[in-house]
């Protein structure tokens, strides 16, 4: 959660010393995982938490040459759940900027889960982002994952809030609230029976300004429709939700251009990006200081249904 | 009001980058929950929309911060937190996370997720549960138990909230009654206390602005949360590194360069210092020391480095590094066990323990005593139940580096883990090596 503060009270010196401290533990929880599991992945769709943990990947595990630049290959492929209803300007940058690195991608298709009939759609332009679930679980099946590394933060939603960093997950892959490990100093307690796995969270300690302070301060590449951009859009419930071929404009709706900035990116049928023109990490930075609205309050359809949907989805396995 | 208030030291402000660890603990209804939603709201970390949520199921009456905690189902259905909460804030001067834990005693072992790593805790007092005109004011047993389990577990500052200061007749006799019961307990418990304060969760006395009263002068809630220290390594002296991951260069298993990674405990590497390896006893010098992709001049305690040796030696995950000479290991120690199982501890029996980054089987050789939370006397016991705290001699396979827990978080801390279940059974807290 982020204090809607004005942009006088950010003082640069202690954001800096808090960045290194939230980086230091980001890197520690990492190594841990490549040490302590045999087979671990890194959940990457591309969007601003998955590239902040995608850059603390490479300064755990690779040699930096400088100016963002390193060398090396990561200990893990990168996991994308792909629900085949994601914003192409994201899926795009996700492909250019694995290739750039030269690292593994795997992809879960939820079109695949579709086919096998491991997953039902009540109606074709349903949100998917529910059904995710199950096919990152046949991947995690497929490819015999024991750790799945989020880039989930503990401000984002208050199920969220109560997960450990390291988070286990029985053999049907569910989160189960009250039965969580007591997680102590940082020994964490690794230990899982075959067909059970862990995820692991390094950056649930940060909240949205951190991870756009980091950006900022490591000039981290990202998806350019998390900057300002103009958009065809239709206000519905308060949200602005853009026009796509998932998302049509109503009945009795009026599309309209706006010029507007994504917040979080998710799946296209529950992803609604807000009125912005910041254009770059730091003009985002004075903007998140001053927001009224939380993350998910302003940019999720699907959150909205009950106070524990998210929860929910958790306990079946979603991240 | 002359309870001792922590004082700023120099240490303590150039440790101030960090983010201030604290939880908030006290019995079910004493106002956790409330409190947190008052220093999230009056420091204005709370954002429309979550507020908006709150004011629909008011539906007309005034909103109930506690609310905005409570994130589980089963938490909503049943009015009680279950797990700790994590939340963020900020003030101009600090930013904050607190470690929102559990008052009910079922769930004591969240209680003390959220102590291990805090640099402080908040031990919130309902003071409309307490007679305060009696001679001496009995405290809740929730008040004693958090306080002692913070202070076992060596949180460095112990704060007491008395809160519901607004549901009292007279609060500065009340106020005065209930300090000086905290303080005697405090006193007989070897409990420092850093400050006890007077709120009103509900109406924000207090909280983050400071009570207007003639009968009390100290500092808000806040404002000592403000000046309270982080926790400091030991970054001089002795260098005590736990190998926690060993990378090698490229790919293929030949004799490729190895980076051994690692948290320093306490002291600092650099190249060209002498090291020697635990448990292989052997000496090395250290060629080049890394941080976070980079090569550096050197590292301190607090710090990952990655240290590569100008030799070739077989070193594994759960290895230490430290100057020579310098551990000594035991596989026999006292501890203070703080038992967070349903099932109970069973002398004898074999366990995992994890120390540093090495896993070994340990058993429990004896339970000494059962502190017994009520008249904080230690008892003979045979057995330790959930939520116990007793003092036991542990046993291990192999020799452990071990520390006593109040010079070292590190050395000094393991967890035991059940070997069928896996469940984070129990911390341990080393006193003495045997």
């Amino acid at each position: 959660m982020n204090a809607p503060v004005s942009v006088n009270q950010l003082l640069p010196e202690l954001d800096r010393r808090h960045l290194d401290w939230l980086e230091e533990e980001a890197i520690f929880i990492l190594r841990e995982t490549v040490a302590a599991f045999e087979r671990p992945a890194l959940l990457f769709s591309g969007g601003k938490d998955s590239c902040v943990v995608l850059r603390l990947a490479e300064k755990a595990f690779k040699n930096s040459l400088g100016q963002g630049q390193f060398k090396g290959r990561l200990p893990f492929p990168l996991l994308h759940v792909d629900t085949g209803h994601n914003f192409p300007e994201v899926i795009e940058f996700r492909d250019r900027r694995i290739a750039e690195m030269g690292e593994r991608l795997v992809v879960g298709h939820l079109e695949d889960s579709i086919k096998r009939g491991t997953v039902r759609l009540s109606h074709p332009l349903e949100s998917r982002n529910g059904h995710q679930t199950v096919a990152l679980l046949e991947a995690i099946e497929e490819h015999r994952f024991d750790l799945l590394i989020g880039g989930a933060r503990r401000d984002e939603e208050k199920a969220r809030a109560k997960e450990r960093i390291f988070s286990h997950r029985d053999s049907f892959g569910q989160w189960q609230p009250k039965e969580q490990r007591p997680e102590l100093w940082t020994l964490f307690n690794t230990r899982i029976k075959p067909g059970e796995h862990m995820r692991a969270f390094p950056i649930s300690n940060w909240t949205e300004l951190d991870v756009w302070l980091y950006i900022a301060r490591e000039n981290i590449p990202l998806p350019h429709i998390y900057y300002a951009h103009d958009r065809q859009v239709v206000r519905r419930k308060g949200l602005l939700v853009p026009v796509t071929e998932v998302t049509p404009v109503e009945a009795g709706e009026a599309a309209e251009t706006v010029q507007v900035r994504f917040r979080t990116v998710g799946d296209m049928t529950c992803t609604c990006p807000v009125e912005s023109d910041a254009a770059t990490p730091a003009e985002i930075v004075a903007e998140t200081l001053t927001v009224t609205v939380s993350e998910r309050g302003a940019t999720r359809m699907d959150d909205r249904t009950s106070d524990a949907s998210m929860e929910r989805r958790k306990k079946e396995g979603y991240f | 009001m002359s309870a001792a208030v922590h004082t700023t030291s120099p240490v303590a402000q150039e440790a101030d980058h960090r983010a201030l660890r604290f939880l908030t603990a006290g019995s079910v209804d004493d106002g956790k929950s409330t409190l947190i939603g008052r220093l999230l709201f009056d420091s204005r970390a709370i954002l429309a929309d979550q507020l908006d949520t709150l004011e629909r199921r008011a539906a007309g009456q005034p909103i109930d911060l506690s609310l905005l905690t409570d994130g589980l189902e089963a938490e909503r259905e049943q009015g009680i937190t279950i797990d700790v909460a994590y939340r963020y804030f900020a003030t101009k001067t600090r930013k904050f996370i607190i470690a929102d834990a559990p008052g009910h005693e079922q769930y004591t072992r969240n209680m003390v997720t959220a102590a291990a790593g805090s640099d402080a805790a908040v031990v919130l007092v309902d003071i409309t549960k307490l007679d305060t005109t009696a001679q001496a004011v009995a405290l809740l047993p929730q008040t004693r138990r958090h306080a002692l389990l913070a202070h076992l577990l060596r949180v460095p500052s112990i704060v007491f909230a008395v809160n519901k200061l607004d549901a009292v007749a007279d609060p500065a006799p009340a106020f005065d009654a209930v300090r000086r019961a905290l303080l005697a307990f405090c006193e007989q418990a070897g409990i420092q206390v850093a400050g006890i304060i007077p709120v009103s969760a509900l109406r924000g006395d207090n909280v983050t602005t400071p009570l207007q009263a003639d009968w009390y002068q100290g500092p808000s809630l806040l404002q000592l949360l403000e000046s309270l220290p982080t926790t400091q390594e030991r970054k001089t002296g002795q260098l005590l590194l736990p190998v926690q991951y060993v990378a090698r260069e490229g790919e293929g298993t030949g004799n490729q360069p190895r980076t051994l990674w690692g948290r320093i405990a306490h002291g600092s590497v650099k190249a060209g210092d002498q090291v020697q390896l635990f448990p292989s006893g052997e000496l090395a010098t250290v060629a080049e020391v890394r941080r976070a992709g980079e090569v550096v001049d050197a590292c301190v305690a607090g710090e990952s480095a990655g240290v590569v040796l100008d030799r070739q030696l077989d070193v594994s995950r759960g290895d230490w590094i430290g100057s020579p000479q310098s551990i000594s290991a035991s596989n026999r120690f006292a501890a203070t066990l703080a038992w967070l199982d349903t099932e109970p501890a069973v002398v004898g029996r074999k366990y995992w323990v994890r120390h540093g980054n090495r896993w070994v089987q340990a058993r429990i050789a004896s339970i000494e005593s059962r502190l017994d939370i009520h008249s904080l006397q230690a008892s003979e016991a045979h057995e330790l139940a959930v939520n116990d705290i007793g003092n036991v001699v542990i046993e291990t396979q192999q020799p452990l580096p071990v520390e006593s827990y109040q010079d070292n978080r590190v050395g000094g801390a393991l967890i035991i883990v059940d070997p069928t279940s896996n469940r984070t059974s129990g911390a341990l807290l080393v006193q003495a090596a045997r």
